[in-house]
């Protein structure tokens, strides 16, 4: 379990990272926190030429307010989003969602727009990512594009960020007035990728009626999914509603697969117990 | 007196050695070695057709690549099959590997190419490289593919069979023939692995100036190494030494031994006259080491009115994987510790032991007892369950009786001795556990919480375990005229605190402070007697070969001292390091001069010892040396046991289910053990927490995911689900302290005890939260779900004493099944 040789850049400010993934196009991998990078180079599941360190690139590490929600630069490490009080409160999503991303010390290291990068369908951030309807900003030495959440994921580890490009920053943004939220997942252990996680945003009108009851789902399909649940529940009350229905909407819509596990079934079991759970923990957030 | 340390607490000498980086482990040694890596088989059954090395050749760094015609072609044994370790008349048809593939390769991960190269990243590079060409045969992956034979492991061994064993006491037939009540279970339980957190490895020293070879490996056993290593080198004992270093964990699967490995660095080494290091990775640990705990099982029993057992007969499939170098120790383990405390009546057990294609298979801790205890707890349960009476009621209406000790089974252990329970008081450990659990109150809490529609459930398993099995362990205790005490003993140390718990012994027996002891184990440098750390042995054997040579250094000590002092040895105490006359301590000698004193010098080689030259010493009436003695203060003695000591224990766990996610949470986990005197309650405690929290892994969280392919699907930490501390509930623990009449300390093992009842404990558990019968383990939430449904499908049986409120979370379930039912049969 040692990596295959590769040469090894960190340069120290964005431009120089641009021309150096300019030139070595798709032999390269950029290193952020490197907390599912390098264990797939140890295991030789991939063997890079090139790896592009972006840790001395001070100017991505920030959590920002801006253009009405969070956004986050490519060296902002998890626990940086997570404890960021303002982000917090335009936002209180990415922190529900954060203690859920595996332990302290990963999140220490670890970076939240690595992890959507990375673009596993497990990683929790990828269903905030979609349910906030955020964007990826992703820099090249010839341009600059913004990727939205929907065109993002493109794939099982694969993201829409092409050889010589880099994610500087993901946009989360925020929720309209009278929204909770909450992120409610199953994993077999404490911190695990969860067998099925749910994000969910619930907004209600003046009187109290729901009006939107949305979810993002992890570990149900190749990438994260997207569900408007709100005809389950629409007008009702957030005592009255009846979120399991929404649940089973939520099943109707979903086609997960087994792995070691969990059984196909069980994980649809859980796409319906959890997106009840979810919305109902979001809709009291929201009264 | 001094105060006595066994018993007392004494915090572990060696943690701020390991806690401050100062341990030095294998790979913290041999920095300058060439490394080895393996190629290994990527399939779990072909044929090696052909290797092509030239790939590798240009690799910078590269130092050496070998097959097994290099070992050939090194002459000597090197080329042998790898041992038959413990022979047994029952295994028919043993097969054992070869250090590396011959022809044929029986599971993923076995060894078919050495590389050795300047470092481990440029060994794997050219491991890389070698093509290997292999002919597929079909594989054989799981006990019931093995044993419906359709296919075959090894071509000579048609049925898979490598051992079959019976043992019968009195007529089973006949007793279950007539008894009013017979129950029929089919089991099975899962494999699992010991994962200690450092892997194995060896680092070989070669001198050819002298022609001697040091081995450092990670092994549980240093002694058998030393000599599998000097057999298969040709090299004479003396030339070759051992040393375990530190090592971070066993479990059981470092006792197996030699490994491919162990001979093969070694080799390397001489051939190359460099010294080499192999450091074991994770992936290759999950699929070149060893697993445990694969089992089918069918138990009949039969029973009376009151629940008492009349006839059990057993019969079970055990997976020894691809080959049986450790012998079949693990099914005879479960085919006679499955008794636990019980009489069973007559009893008859018959086991198949199995060829699979998949990583052999050899003791983890436990070794074969948390299946043995999860058949024979869950017939305890099934018992009660039949027969409407309260589980800890049958169990204790079974309780072989204290008045009963030694209790003879009339079976053969795995020591080959007759299985003889020394003492043990298993009314008292119930009624302790009933106490600490609050029994009674618990199972009202249960049911009141049901009526609210949470599923809680209790479960309880028993266990005996034999502990300390032969044939030896050895001591040597040395007081140097410093007055410090050093004690070495052969067996070898896996971070369970023998440098404080032997250095607790040999300081009572010697009367010297703590700091004064220095414990060394494991290096065949200074103890070459042993047999090694397996069996939770170490305290019983190692023990008490410490306090029998300790008793040794102790004697000669006042004798001497009591020349010296014109006084009676039998009038002699030693405190705090000084002999003295009892009653009038101002007649002493410090143990150092004692020490001194007893090697009779001609040099002078520091001040102290100027009282033991020539023209100092007064007595000329004798030889310096008297007839039948020896100089030096040290001793050395040996503790052989007729048969093991018989450790027991009882452990409830509450665990709620959730109705919905079939989550499993623990809410409580009590246990009441029983080892005989404790030598540090500290450190049995942390025992039992260890072996508990395997015990949790193993139950709801481990199992070796193979595919119908022999692939081993989560071979990394990440997928294979060893707990973490979140999962591990709090422990409540009751000790009772029943002496063993075979050793003179009265000391039992307390080193596999937290795991054995585990599978048990909580199959008990979760049948009574969600009733209905569990009859497989590990189980995992999904694997929950999935038996709620055939449960619900009519599948699976409610247990009796389940009421009718369990009828709510049911319905909730059925409803899921109606869903799951309608979403399958969606066009996909």
């Amino acid at each position: 379990m040692k990596p295959s040789p590769f040469a090894y850049t960190a340069p120290s400010s964005l431009d120089e990272a641009l021309a150096v993934l300019a030139e070595v196009g798709d032999d390269a991998k950029v290193l952020a926190g490197g907390q599912s990078l390098l264990p797939i180079l140890s295991m030789r599941l991939a063997a890079p030429a090139h790896l592009v360190d972006i840790n001395r690139i001070s100017e991505l590490a920030y959590v920002r307010v801006e253009d009405g929600g969070v956004r986050v630069g490519a060296l902002a490490r998890h626990v940086d989003v997570e404890r960021s009080t303002e982000a917090h409160t335009v936002l209180p999503l990415l922190r529900q969602a954060l203690q859920l991303v595996a332990h302290p010390v990963i999140r220490n290291r670890g970076t939240t727009v690595g992890s959507l990068a990375h673009a596993d369908p497990s990683g929790e951030m990828t269903a905030v990512l979609a349910l906030t309807g955020g964007s990826v900003e992703v820099v090249s030495s010839t341009g600059t594009r913004t990727v939205p959440a929907a065109e993002f994921f493109l794939g099982p580890l694969e993201s829409a960020v092409a050889g010589g490009e880099l994610a500087v920053s993901a946009h989360f943004p925020s929720f309209p007035e009278r929204t909770g939220t909450a992120f409610v997942e199953v994993a077999r252990r404490h911190g695990d990728y969860a067998m099925c996680g749910v994000a969910a945003a619930v907004t209600l009108d003046a009187d109290g009626a729901v009006v939107s009851a949305r979810a993002g789902y992890i570990s149900v399909g190749p990438t994260p999914v997207l569900l408007d649940l709100t005809a389950a529940v629409s007008g009702a009350s957030v005592t009255a509603a009846d979120w399991a229905a929404a649940g089973e909407l939520a099943q109707s819509q979903t086609e997960p697969e087994a792995d070691i596990h969990a059984t196909a079934d069980y994980r649809r079991h859980l796409v319906g117990v959890l997106t009840a759970r979810a919305l109902a923990e979001a809709a009291g957030r929201a009264a | 007196m001094t105060t006595r340390l066994f018993g007392e607490p004494v915090l572990r000498v060696e943690d701020v050695k390991l806690v401050t980086g100062r341990g030095h482990y294998l790979d913290d040694l041999g920095h300058d070695a060439l490394a080895a890596a393996f190629v290994r088989s990527p399939h779990a059954h072909a044929r090696v057709l052909d290797i092509d090395v030239t790939g590798a050749l240009d690799v910078d760094g590269l130092v050496a690549i070998y097959t097994y015609e290099d070992l050939v072609a090194s002459g000597g044994a090197v080329a042998d099959r790898l041992p038959l370790l413990i022979p047994h008349p029952a295994l028919h048809a043993p097969r054992t590997g070869y250090p590396l593939a011959r022809d044929e390769v029986n599971h993923v991960g076995e060894p078919v190419v050495m590389v050795v190269a300047r470092d481990r990243y440029v060994a794997e590079d050219a491991a890389e490289r070698i093509m290997v060409t292999y002919d597929f045969l079909p594989p054989v992956v799981g006990v019931a593919a093995a044993r419906a034979a359709d296919r075959c492991v090894h071509e000579d061994v048609p049925d898979n069979v490598a051992a079959h064993l019976k043992q019968e006491v009195g007529d089973v037939d006949a007793a279950m023939a007539a008894a009013p009540h017979t129950l029929e279970l089919d089991l099975s339980i899962e494999r699992s692995a010991s994962m200690p957190m450092e892997g194995k490895g060896v680092l070989a020293r070669w001198d050819a100036a002298e022609g001697s070879m040091r081995v450092y490996s990670s092994t549980q056993t240093s002694t058998s190494v030393r000599a599998a290593v000097a057999a298969r080198l040709g090299l004479p004992l003396s030339k070759v030494h051992c040393i375990a270093p530190m090592v971070g964990g066993g479990f059981g699967v470092k006792i197996m031994h030699p490994w491919p490995e162990e001979v093969l660095v070694p080799w390397a080494a001489r051939e190359l006259d460099r010294e080499v290091k192999w450091v074991e990775d994770r992936r290759e640990h999950f699929v070149s080491s060893a697993h445990e705990r694969g089992q089918l099982q069918t138990v009949q029993v039969g029973f009376d009115d009151e629940g008492r057992l009349l006839a059990l007969d057993v019969r079970f499939w055990h997976d020894n994987g691809a080959y049986t170098p450790y012998g079949i120790i693990v099914p005879i383990i479960t085919s006679t510790q499955l008794l636990g405390p019980y009489k069973p009546g007559a009893y008859r057990v018959e086991f198949w032991s199995l060829y699979t294609n998949t990583v052999i298979v050899t003791p983890y801790r436990g070794a074969g007892r948390p299946q043995a205890c999860f058949a024979m707890e869950r017939t305890m349960d099934a018992i009660a369950e039949s027969l409407g009476i309260d589980r800890a009621e049958v169990r204790a209406r079974n309780f072989i009786t204290p008045a009963e000790m030694p209790y003879d089974h009339q079976l053969t252990f795995q020591d080959g001795r007759p299985l003889i329970y020394d003492s043990g008081d298993f009314p008292a450990s119930l009624d302790k556990l009933k106490k600490l659990v609050g029994w009674e109150q618990t199972l009202a809490e249960v049911e009141a919480a049901r009526a609210e529609g949470r599923r809680i459930g209790v479960g309880l398993a028993c266990y005996v375990e034999g502990t300390g099995v032969g044939p030896y362990e050895g001591a040597h205790v040395v007081v140097e005229s410093s007055g410090k005490v050093k004690v070495a003993t052969g067996l070898t140390t896996q971070g369970q605190g023998h440098f404080t718990v032997f250095a607790q012994i040999a300081a009572d027996e010697l009367g010297v402070p703590l700091a004064d002891v220095e414990v060394v184990t494991g290096d065949t440098r200074r103890f070459g007697y042993a047999v090694g750390t397996f069996a939770s042995r170490a305290a019983v054997m190692s023990g008490n070969a410490v306090a029998l040579a300790s008793r040794k250094v102790r004697a000669k000590a006042l004798r001497i001292a009591g020349d010296a002092l014109e006084a009676d040895p039998g009038d002699l105490e030693i405190v705090d390091g000084v002999v003295r006359v009892k009653g009038s301590p101002a007649a002493s000698i410090p143990l150092a001069t004692v020490a001194v004193l007893s090697n009779p010098l001609r040099y002078a080689f520091d001040e102290a010892s100027k009282a033991a030259t020539q023209f100092a010493v007064g007595d000329t009436s004798g030889p310096p040396v008297r007839e039948d003695d020896e100089p030096g203060l040290e001793g050395t003695d040996y503790y052989s046991p007729v048969g093991a000591t018989f450790a027991n224990g009882m452990h409830a766990v509450v665990v709620e289910t959730d109705p919905e996610t079939a989550e499993i949470k623990v809410l409580r986990y009590c246990v009441v053990h029983d080892c005989g005197p404790l030598i540090n309650p500290m450190i049995v405690e942390g025992q039992v927490h260890g072996g508990v929290a395997q015990g949790v892994g193993g139950a709801l969280y481990e199992r070796m995911e193979y595919d119908e392919n022999g692939q081993l699907l989560n071979a990394s930490f990440m997928d294979f689900l060893m707990p973490y501390a979140s999962e591990i509930p709090h422990i409540e623990i009751d000790h009772l302290e029943t002496r063993s009449p075979l050793n003179p300390l009265g000391i039992k093992g307390a080193g596999e005890a937290g795991v054995i009842p585990s599978a048990a404990v909580f199959a008990s558990a979760i049948e009574d939260a969600e009733g209905f019968v569990i009859t497989a383990m590990p189980i995992s939430p999904s694997e929950l779900f999935e038996l709620r449904r055939r449960h619900v499908a009519g599948d699976i049986p409610s247990l009796r004493r389940a009421g009718s409120q369990r009828a709510g979370p049911d319905e909730v379930v059925a409803q899921d099944v109606v869903e799951a039912q309608t979403n399958q049969e969606k066009p996909t």
